[in-house]
């Protein structure tokens, strides 16, 4: 018996100098070591051995299968770093191959402008106020100091319904009279608040107009508003939207709604000035219309204007997203061809 | 509008290069959209851009003027002649010229008087007149049928001034040099002669008064603060007075607030001078005659449009009493043939020029036929009008004619402009056709326009601009434009012109006007830039946008692509949505009055009418979709004007459940319900909205037996599901993989956010796990399978979890098992095996007695 444990014991040795991977190892600790192991086997064999023999027997026994496995700790260790730096070594894949792809979901363009102007505005202290798309004439044009008939209306292209006096919106501005009757107070009160809201217009789809597009329309009410106030918050808008050296240039220009009124361009992005397609080769964009909000509006809203004063602005998302994307078709935000939004 | 910049100098000087000016002009309001140069260079002034301009410079040395003294037939060619042209050099060159225009001259000697004509020798660049596409060219020498050429007369195509090319550019009169103001030489560049660079101004309403060339000097004048040359209105009259030759009748003042006439007798019709000829073309007129040519130059160059009448034919349909003219609304059925040959019935507010006889015009807009200058005329009475600026506008939209003369009036023209324009027009067609002037003006004026006056305070500019200026200051701006200023104090009593009809009489809105004007020539980029100082407001949520955009968060994240539609649709087409639907309603839809196009004539009810256009334009090129839309929809309410305008949340899935990949390993499934209602389930837990249930849905767009409504507390917040085949098959989307589709009350979805929503903490014991399948009838549902182990298994049951639906052996026949995944642990110690098992147990017994349900072996 003490022969066979020293011949397990040489063998198993011999053995477990020869297994070089995981497998293996495990396939060696279950035969020698395991429950049904050589080792084992033979330790069960020791009722067989005469009494004085088995002190003896059972001590050897125990020494062995202690070095086996002692050898065995030490053999895994060593295997398991062999295999490790085998993988590492060998385990390259190819890095080039496409990943796999998942289905990744994305705001429109027109949601992702609108949010970037509602962030920068509200840390301007201006809020959203939001009105409806389909308008009463009198407060898409007449309240806004744009009489029946007046050769100023020819300035909107109008989409009528059948109901006479009912409207498509031409623009965010009726929203103004609105904002200023219902957060005005009867006139006591003053205001910061942007409107954005889908416009229509009754004009040819082509690659740079649409019947349908957001506007963004800012206004400030207060006693104390002035024209360079205009300038100054709209210049602040400009450096965040556009970058901090944005210059920016204002127009006089004409919208009944606003005295003084202007066109505020801010210089092209794209060419830093120097005269590029985008910009027409002119250095400027039209970024928005503004001005100050006119006595007649302002007395339509519920102030007195010798007492309030106010400015009002407005922005073109779609026109924004254009400009920074370089996106030279408009009838794209409205088309939802994923080959355009998957790349927002 | 354009501008010639040598028609406006006659008026103002300009000292500075033009593009600064119209830089200047721009920043002022008067908008120039494009500046045209014709022969002369382009000029470039540091700091300000235009785009570069291609047009052809005309080189000073090769490009002059000529004179033609003889037009001999070419020997060889009986299509080509040789034109003798004086050019300024020692002797006259033989130039070959096919120019049809030449020919009247062939063989008739030396000319008596010169042909001036453009002349360009060899080596000149001009414009290729042969090449079908625009392209330069240097003359060279070449002869022509056998006579040597090394010269060209030019047509105004190959000189870049029209698409003109029928014959050359021949002036009949000898040119202007406008550098000397002398006759133009042979031999003068033609740059100083024709050169010129064209202003083109983009109008708004309120420049009215800039709608002519001395309108827009008056600006210039101002901006460059110059003095204004008004153009002469003295009239030299000598034959008999016009008292009892003609009598004017206003019956609608308010329409006509006056009328005005004078007459030319014993003129000639015959061609306008050469320079006016000119000056109408390069405003885009055609020139006619010298009669008509004036009324439209008197147009052009004051702003007030003038009408002539041959006054024979006024005198022959009044007979023998004296030609009246009457203004006023036409009769019932009333009609009149216009000067473009248009048969019109008249409107109710159409105001008309008419005499005793009939109408001759329509006031202030066009003409009538049978009263027009004809060539055999020779008594003009000339008529400067003014006219109701609103009714104008509404008569040219109602009789869709647009005129130069009606779109001025439309724009609004001061009553004082009449008397003037017919002053000046008549006094130019006697210098152009001779004749003499009657004695005075009939002028009727019986609604004389107020002279307006406004009181400016000084503190008011500062309170709207945030600039201070001095009451000097302001007096020396407005006087720049031609206001009246009296300083009293603080006090600016101003004094209005009255072509300026924009600024108003009411004492805020005249303020206010005033400002503008003060900030506009003082220049808006002088006005500093500041921060808002006022009291800022009471700072408001916008709890309705704000959970909107939350909700556009979730889809995203649940890895959907936002559209937008247009919101037009037509009834008809979301008819489409519900098979079988015959007829279409179009009375609850908001309807375009003047659609675009006919498929976009009403504002939809629904958002699924506009995914499932994104899904037919995306399907031409792609499987999978996975779109939503936020957005309004609009629907009429009884008794109202406005409609209702709720929000809706729309989905739209369809094709492979995964992207596909070079893997063949990845599953191809197309999505089907349960992936909808993941995205559902999705959704209502990124809004923290609990408690929902689900019913089977009756929404006739989705397929009956694959949809769900969604419930919470017995209302409805929407319905998903299988798009019905049939409006798959409406929409051409059907053969492919089924379309999925949700549309939901946002407005209803969102009121239930619960912005508070409370957190569990995390369990300090551990759970225990153990499953359970469940054999039921096919009438149960796997929501009453749950609720019921739920019920069971109490306070200790932490989760239910459905991971296997099987059909089929063993399971008897119209059964199915259900295996869910049961999570145990109390709050507070760790459970034993025993306490698991009294539940489970629990959890099985009630499941057979109340389900019938069998455990699985």
């Amino acid at each position: 018996m003490l022969e066979q444990l020293e011949k397990l014991y040489q063998d198993a040795m011999a053995e477990l100098e020869a297994v070089t991977s995981s497998e293996a190892l495990r396939e060696w600790d279950s035969r020698t070591l395991g429950q049904k192991g050589a080792v084992t086997l033979l330790l069960r064999g020791i009722g067989g051995l005469p009494k004085e023999e088995r002190a003896d027997f059972g001590k050897r026994a125990n020494e062995v299968k202690l070095a086996l496995a002692e050898a065995f700790a030490a053999r895994e260790t060593l295997v398991r770093e062999h295999e490790l730096a085998r993988d590492l070594e060998e385990g390259q894949i190819d890095v080039t191959l496409p990943g796999r792809g998942r289905a990744v979901g994305g705001l429109h363009p027109s949601t992702q402008t609108l949010r970037e102007l509602y962030h920068i505005w509200a840390d301007m202290g201006f809020q959203v106020y939001r009105s409806r798309d389909v308008e009463s004439d009198e407060m898409n044009f007449t309240l806004l100091n744009i009489p029946e008939h007046h050769p100023a209306r020819d300035m909107w292209d109008t989409f009528h319904t059948t109901t006479p006096g009912v409207i498509l919106r031409t623009h965010t501005s009726p929203g103004q009279v609105r904002a200023m009757r219902e957060l005005g107070g009867d006139g006591s009160q003053p205001i910061r608040v942007i409107l954005p809201g889908m416009c229509y217009r009754y004009e040819q789809v082509t690659t740079r107009s649409e019947m349908q597009f957001h506007q963004l329309e800012g206004l400030a009410i207060g006693r104390n508003i002035r024209m360079s106030d205009l300038k100054g918050t709209v210049t602040e808008f400009a450096r965040r939207m556009f970058g901090a050296n944005a210059a920016v240039r204002f127009r006089a220009s004409y919208f009944p709604f606003t005295e003084p009124s202007m066109e505020i361009d801010v210089e092209c992005f794209l060419c830093g000035g120097s005269g590029c397609r985008v910009c027409k080769y002119a250095g400027w964009l039209e970024i928005a219309g503004a001005g100050m909000v006119h006595p007649t509006v302002l007395r339509n809203g519920g102030y007195d204007p010798s007492q309030w004063s106010g400015f009002a602005f407005g922005m073109g998302p779609e026109r924004m997203a254009m400009l920074k994307h370089g996106i030279t078709d408009i009838r794209y935000f409205w088309g939802n061809d994923l080959r355009f939004l998957e790349q927002f | 509008m354009e501008i010639p910049v040598s028609w406006l100098k006659e008026y103002v000087d300009i000292d500075v290069p033009v593009e600064l000016l119209a830089e200047k002009m721009t920043v002022a309001g008067l908008e120039v959209g494009a500046i045209t140069y014709l022969g002369v260079p382009q000029g470039f002034v540091e700091g300000i851009r235009w785009p570069v301009s291609e047009h052809l410079v005309w080189d000073r040395e090769k490009i002059v003027l000529g004179a033609i003294r003889e037009v001999q037939p070419h020997p060889n060619a009986d299509r080509l002649v040789i034109a003798l042209v004086d050019y300024g050099g020692a002797e006259l060159e033989a130039t070959v010229t096919g120019a049809p225009n030449l020919f009247p001259y062939k063989g008739v000697g030396p000319l008596q008087s010169p042909l001036w004509t453009p002349f360009a020798k060899e080596g000149a660049e001009v414009w290729d007149g042969h090449s079908e596409v625009r392209k330069r060219m240097i003359l060279k020498e070449k002869p022509l049928r056998g006579i040597p050429n090394r010269c060209m007369v030019c047509s105004e195509y190959e000189l870049g001034i029209s698409d003109e090319h029928e014959g050359i550019l021949l002036m009949q009169q000898q040119p202007t040099n406008t550098v000397t103001g002398q006759p133009a030489a042979p031999g003068t560049p033609l740059q100083d002669v024709l050169g010129d660079i064209i202003l083109t101004v983009e109008l708004t309403p309120n420049l009215a008064r800039c709608f002519s060339v001395l309108g827009v000097a008056r600006e210039v004048a101002a901006l460059l603060d110059k003095p204004l040359r008004q153009p002469s209105h003295e009239v030299l009259m000598e034959g008999a007075g016009i008292a009892g030759e003609v009598e004017i009748e206003i019956r609608e003042p308010e329409l006509n607030p006056r009328f005005t006439l004078m007459l030319l007798r014993g003129t000639t019709i015959q061609p306008s001078p050469e320079w006016l000829q000119r000056r109408l073309k390069l405003v885009g007129q055609r020139p006619i005659n010298n009669i008509v040519d004036v009324t439209n130059y008197i147009t052009f160059e004051i702003g007030q449009p003038l009408h002539a009448f041959d006054y024979d034919k006024l005198k022959a349909r009044a007979g023998s009493a004296t030609p009246t003219i009457i203004t006023r609304l036409p009769t019932p059925g009333e009609t009149l043939e216009t000067l473009d040959e248009v048969q019109r019935t008249l409107e109710p507010h159409n105001i008309l020029v008419c005499d005793r006889a009939g109408v001759l015009s329509m006031g202030g807009i066009i003409g009538g036929a049978e009263t027009e200058i004809s060539d055999t005329t020779t008594n003009v009475l000339l008529e400067a009008a003014n006219w109701n600026f609103i009714n104008i506008r509404r008569s040219m939209q109602s009789q869709k004619v647009f005129t130069d003369a009606g779109t001025r009036f439309s724009r609004g023209v001061h009553p004082s402009q009449a008397l003037l324009g017919v002053q000046r027009g008549i006094e130019l067609m006697r210098q152009f056709g001779g004749g003499q002037v009657a004695q005075g003006v009939v002028d009727v004026y019986p609604l004389p326009a107020p002279t307006v006056q406004v009181d400016l305070r000084v503190a008011e500019v500062e309170r709207i601009l945030g600039m201070s200026f001095s009451a000097a200051e302001c007096a020396a701006l407005l006087r720049r434009l031609s206001f009246g200023v009296d300083v009293e104090g603080d006090v600016l009593h101003v004094t209005v012109p009255d072509y300026r009809m924009d600024i108003s009489s009411d004492p805020i809105t005249g303020q206010a006007d005033l400002i503008e004007e003060i900030a506009r020539v003082h220049g808006y980029n002088q006005i500093p830039a500041t921060i808002i100082a006022d009291m800022m407001p009471a700072q408001r949520a916008n709890v309705e946008l704000e959970r909107e955009e939350l909700a556009r968060d979730v889809m995203v994240a649940l890895g959907l692509r936002e559209t937008i539609s247009y919101r037009l649709t037509t009834p008809e087409r979301e008819a489409m949505l519900t098979p079988g639907a015959n007829s279409t309603s179009h009375e609850t839809y908001v309807e375009l009055a003047n659609p675009l196009m006919a498929e976009r004539s009403a504002l939809r009810h629904t958002l699924l009418i506009s995914l499932l256009e994104s899904a037919v334009a995306n399907a031409r090129y792609t499987t999978q979709q996975q779109l939503f839309e936020i957005g309004n929809v609009y629907l009429k309410r009884e008794g109202e004007a406005l409609p209702d305008e709720p929000r809706r949340l729309g989905i739209l899935i369809t094709g492979p459940r995964r992207v596909e990949s070079w893997q063949q390993d990845e599953s191809n499934t197309p999505v089907d319900f349960y992936d909808l209602k993941g995205v559902v389930d999705g959704l209502l837990r990124g809004l923290h909205i609990g408690g929902v249930s689900y019913a089977r849905s009756t929404h006739p767009s989705l397929h009956p037996g694959r949809s769900a409504q969604v419930l919470l507390n017995g209302r409805a917040l929407g319905d998903f599901g299988e798009l019905h085949p049939l409006v798959a098959q409406n929409f051409e989307l059907n053969g492919g993989a089924p379309l999925l589709v949700a549309e939901f009350d946002l407005d209803a979805l969102l009121e239930r956010v619960e912005p508070n929503y409370g957190v569990l903490p995390l369990p300090t014991t551990p759970p225990v796990y153990q499953d359970i399948a469940l054999v039921v009838g096919e009438e149960t549902t796997a929501a009453a399978v749950e609720a019921t182990i739920i019920k069971a298994g109490g306070n200790m049951l932490k989760g239910a979890r459905l991971f296997d639906v099987y059909r089929g052996e063993p399971i008897p026949a119209g059964h199915k098992s259900l295996a869910y995944s049961l999570v145990y642990q109390a709050d507070d110690r760790t459970l034993t095996d025993g306490e698991v098992a009294k539940v489970h147990q629990k959890i099985v017994k009630t499941c057979e007695r109340e389900l019938g349900a069998k455990l699985r072996a």
